[in-house]
């Protein structure tokens, strides 16, 4: 056993500082598309490229949906010209009812317990929340735990468009959490149901099963954005707009 | 696949012969391209399947049911062991008549699929001994056929709601037996499954299975679309092996249309697909070794892990090579330079892994949990049908970039491990190995990529059907496509690895220690959104 003792310390330590400083290294955030003004030709042509109407054209400038936008990239890629591209990982945003409803209160802020669901996940949101538990990322030094029990748990993590199976075992699992509790929702699936929202075989989102508190876009959001939803869930980061440019229709 | 430019096989074939002699004509054999089709009659089918998989010269890919509006279409797809070319046995119908033979007693590996069918079409397998509540259980009406032509998913009033109770079906009626229900929410990060776990206190008499809970009725969401919007569904279904799955799309819509893709593409995919196989081969390591709770070898792979996700992220600019592969190439070309920087930094990064198995085959604790656990014999494996890494560990060397060269994998044939112990440690072995192969493979094919665009200029769609077979990081998957006359997608299946590997598990998880159930599980690396669909 002195050889993984040894193997984990010549590792030296690799875990982010985020959030205390930026992290910047090259891959760990794929980016998003921004908003821009553009001419009237840009504005439609970036809205009909878009698979999933995540971008519109509005009067003065196409405007995104980060509920909707899949990463499929085409509005980068194909689309000529192509859309500004934003760095960055700071995506969650947060339900208005969260605000008075749903406080988790300060007790919470260094001692959070995290139940995750999948409910109906492709395997890309399940390997980015595995990643937070991981050195890189590593929760524990924020004062966050999963842990396998719902009584245990003040958040519930759910990732996917919420199939029709796991509509009843997600009301079970949050009603065996106790209060207070908050929902975040990860992941395009969980926010709108995604690609597969369009049919009957799920809900179009987690929202139409339980209360949302604290939305995670990204297709799949990185461990970071994980992170940073994790930290506006205890109010210890601000949420961001759910739609580009914001000052747009809140959701 | 186009029936009316169908030649009938003359003379020297083989299965032209085995058409004529051994089924006195009841068998018609055409041959459609490169792949031979029999139609049979209903009744000679059991017959006749039989007959491919004697002698284990034929393996099972899949099911296709098609629905046309007076008639069922039934191919039931096969491919020989050595390569060559697929066969498909073709049955019709009249579409009143749902009963037709089951052959899951002759070709066990068909089981799941017709078990598949009979929930999504209302099909009825005479002989199959356990038929429903398959896909469908908790929320779906009894009375739903999702995959029917007249069904409508995106009318949500169409599914009137219910809700199951697992029954207790209980095989084991012994003093001090229990059996232990295990999902679908268990575990900290574990995909939604259930499993019912019968045991004496200590040894796992039987397992019962209830997956498809995340089911997402991701083949008929693609009818009616077009190829670009089938395509975000075919990546998306299983983002964990995203590359692989849009490929096999892919080559099923370029055969179609005839579309001969750019060299210069074939051999970026095959690059990706190498990349994306080592990430997920890292991922099944991760798991495997926080199955046996053994840390600090947990953190060193799932920095791997991230390191490679990092790595596909600045190749590619999505972590998971999202919206990568397009019909007739790839939909951004990757500069020589960067492909070579990706390549060396794989190859890094593989030599990371390889310290890290040389650390665990000197760990005696770690082994003791993996040797001799959950063994599949080669028979076994054989017999269930199993592909891709699981085979090869049970010593059936089957590999479909070998067998059915795609990509670069003609001109740059890949080394394909194998052991033959069968046990969880042999399927770690053959991670690591393949693992390392797939680092050294993208190293030869950044060495000499050629010049020209890295996709086609123009794509002409066709009406048709075709087969996409690839290599996934779990193993063989088979996406089967047919189009219509204005390209949109008309009927869409895919076989996925874990759907096929499934039953593998199932069958080595029984007979073992109850405490050997998670690192069985991770030892299999499974994915339920692949297999579920």
């Amino acid at each position: 056993m002195t050889k993984w003792v040894w193997e984990g310390l010549t590792s030296g330590i690799r875990t982010t500082r985020y959030p205390a400083r930026e992290e910047h290294t090259p891959g760990v955030s794929p980016g998003r598309p921004r908003a821009r003004q553009g001419n009237e030709a840009s504005r439609n042509a970036l809205a009909g490229d878009c698979p999933t109407d995540a971008i519109t054209a509005g009067e003065d400038g196409s405007a995104i949906d980060y509920r909707h936008c899949i990463h499929c990239l085409r509005c980068s890629r194909t689309t000529s010209p192509a859309v500004d591209w934003e760095s960055g990982y700071e995506w969650a945003a947060e339900a208005e009812m969260a605000r008075v409803a749903h406080r988790l209160g300060r007790f919470f802020h260094r001692s959070l317990n995290i139940r995750f669901v999948d409910a109906g996940a492709c395997g890309a949101c399940m390997g980015e929340v595995r990643q937070i538990n991981s050195p890189y990322y590593n929760i524990h030094r924020l004062g966050f735990f999963l842990t396998p029990t719902p009584r245990n748990a003040d958040i519930l993590l759910v990732a996917g468009p919420v199939t029709l199976p796991m509509q009843q075992a997600l009301r079970d699992t949050y009603e065996a959490m106790p209060p207070p509790k908050r929902v975040v929702a990860m992941g395009v699936c969980a926010l709108s149901g995604g690609v597969f929202g369009s049919g009957a075989a799920v809900a179009g989102g987690l929202n139409d099963v339980l209360p949302v508190d604290v939305m995670i876009p990204g297709c799949p959001p990185p461990p970071l954005a994980i992170l940073h939803g994790l930290l506006v869930a205890v109010e210890r980061k601000p949420p961001q707009p759910l739609i580009s440019p914001s000052g747009g229709s809140s959701p | 696949m186009d029936e009316s430019v169908a030649a009938p096989v003359t003379g020297s074939s083989a299965l032209a012969a085995f058409g004529e002699e051994t089924w006195q004509g009841r068998v018609r054999v055409e041959q459609v391209g490169s792949t031979y089709v029999l139609h049979c009659a209903v009744g000679n089918l059991a017959g006749l399947c039989e007959r491919l998989m004697s002698g284990g010269e034929h393996m099972f890919a899949t099911l296709v049911v098609e629905d046309e509006s007076v008639q069922w279409l039934l191919t039931y797809v096969f491919y020989p062991v050595k390569g060559g070319a697929f066969t498909h046995v073709v049955i019709r119908q009249p579409i009143s008549e749902r009963h037709l033979p089951s052959i899951a007693a002759v070709v066990p590996a068909a089981d799941w699929h017709e078990r598949e069918a009979a929930d999504l079409f209302g099909l009825v397998f005479d002989g199959h001994p356990r038929l429903g509540a398959f896909v469908l259980h908790d929320g779906w009406s009894k009375s739903a056929q999702p995959m029917r032509h007249g069904f409508d998913i995106r009318d949500r009033s169409s599914i009137p709601t219910r809700r199951d109770v697992p029954e207790p079906n209980r095989s084991l009626d012994a003093p001090g037996s229990f059996s232990m229900p295990v999902g679908p929410v268990f575990s900290d990060l574990a995909e939604s499954a259930h499993f019912r776990i019968e045991t004496l206190g200590e040894d796992v008499s039987r397992i019962a299975i209830r997956f498809f809970y995340k089911y997402r009725a991701v083949e008929k969401l693609a009818e009616g679309q077009p190829v670009d919007r089938a395509l975000l569904l075919a990546e998306r279904f299983s983002g964990a092996a995203a590359f692989a799955h849009g490929l096999a799309f892919c080559q099923a819509i370029e055969d179609i249309a005839h579309l001969t893709v750019p060299p210069r593409a074939m051999v970026l995919r095959a690059m990706l697909a190498e990349l994306e196989r080592l990430r997920s081969h890292a991922a099944t390591i991760t798991g495997i070794c926080n199955s046996t709770a053994l840390a600090v070898a947990t953190s060193q792979a799932a920095m791997i892990e991230e390191d490679l996700l990092r790595l596909s992220a600045v190749a590619s600019g999505h972590r998971y090579l999202f919206g990568m592969v397009t019909p007739g190439g790839l939909a951004i070309d990757l500069p020589d330079e960067l492909c070579r920087q990706t390549a060396a930094e794989a190859e890094v990064i593989a030599r990371r892994m390889a310290r890290l198995h040389r650390l665990l085959r000197q760990s005696s604790s770690f082994l003791d949990r993996l040797e001799e656990v959950g063994a599949t014999s080669s028979a076994a494996a054989t017999l269930l049908g199993l592909v891709g890494p699981i085979a090869r560990a049970s010593g059936v060397a089957r590999d479909i970039r070998v067998l059915f060269p795609y990509a670069a994998y003609r001109e740059y044939p890949p080394h394909v491990p194998i052991e033959v112990q069968g046990d969880g440690y042999a399927r770690l072995r053959v991670l690591f190995r393949e693992a390392a192969e797939s680092a050294a493979l993208m190293a030869r094919l950044a060495a000499r990529i050629p010049g020209g665009p890295a996709s086609l200029a123009d794509i002409g769609l066709c009406q048709g059907a075709a087969l996409g077979a690839v290599e996934a990081p779990l193993g063989a998957a088979f996406h089967w496509v047919r189009l219509g006359a204005d390209g949109r997608v008309l009927r869409y299946r895919i076989a996925p690895p874990s759907f096929a590997n499934w039953p593998g598990f199932q069958f080595a998880a029984e007979e073992f220690a109850f405490q050997d159930f998670p690192i069985i599980l991770a030892t299999f690396g499974l994915s339920n959104a692949e297999s579920d669909r």
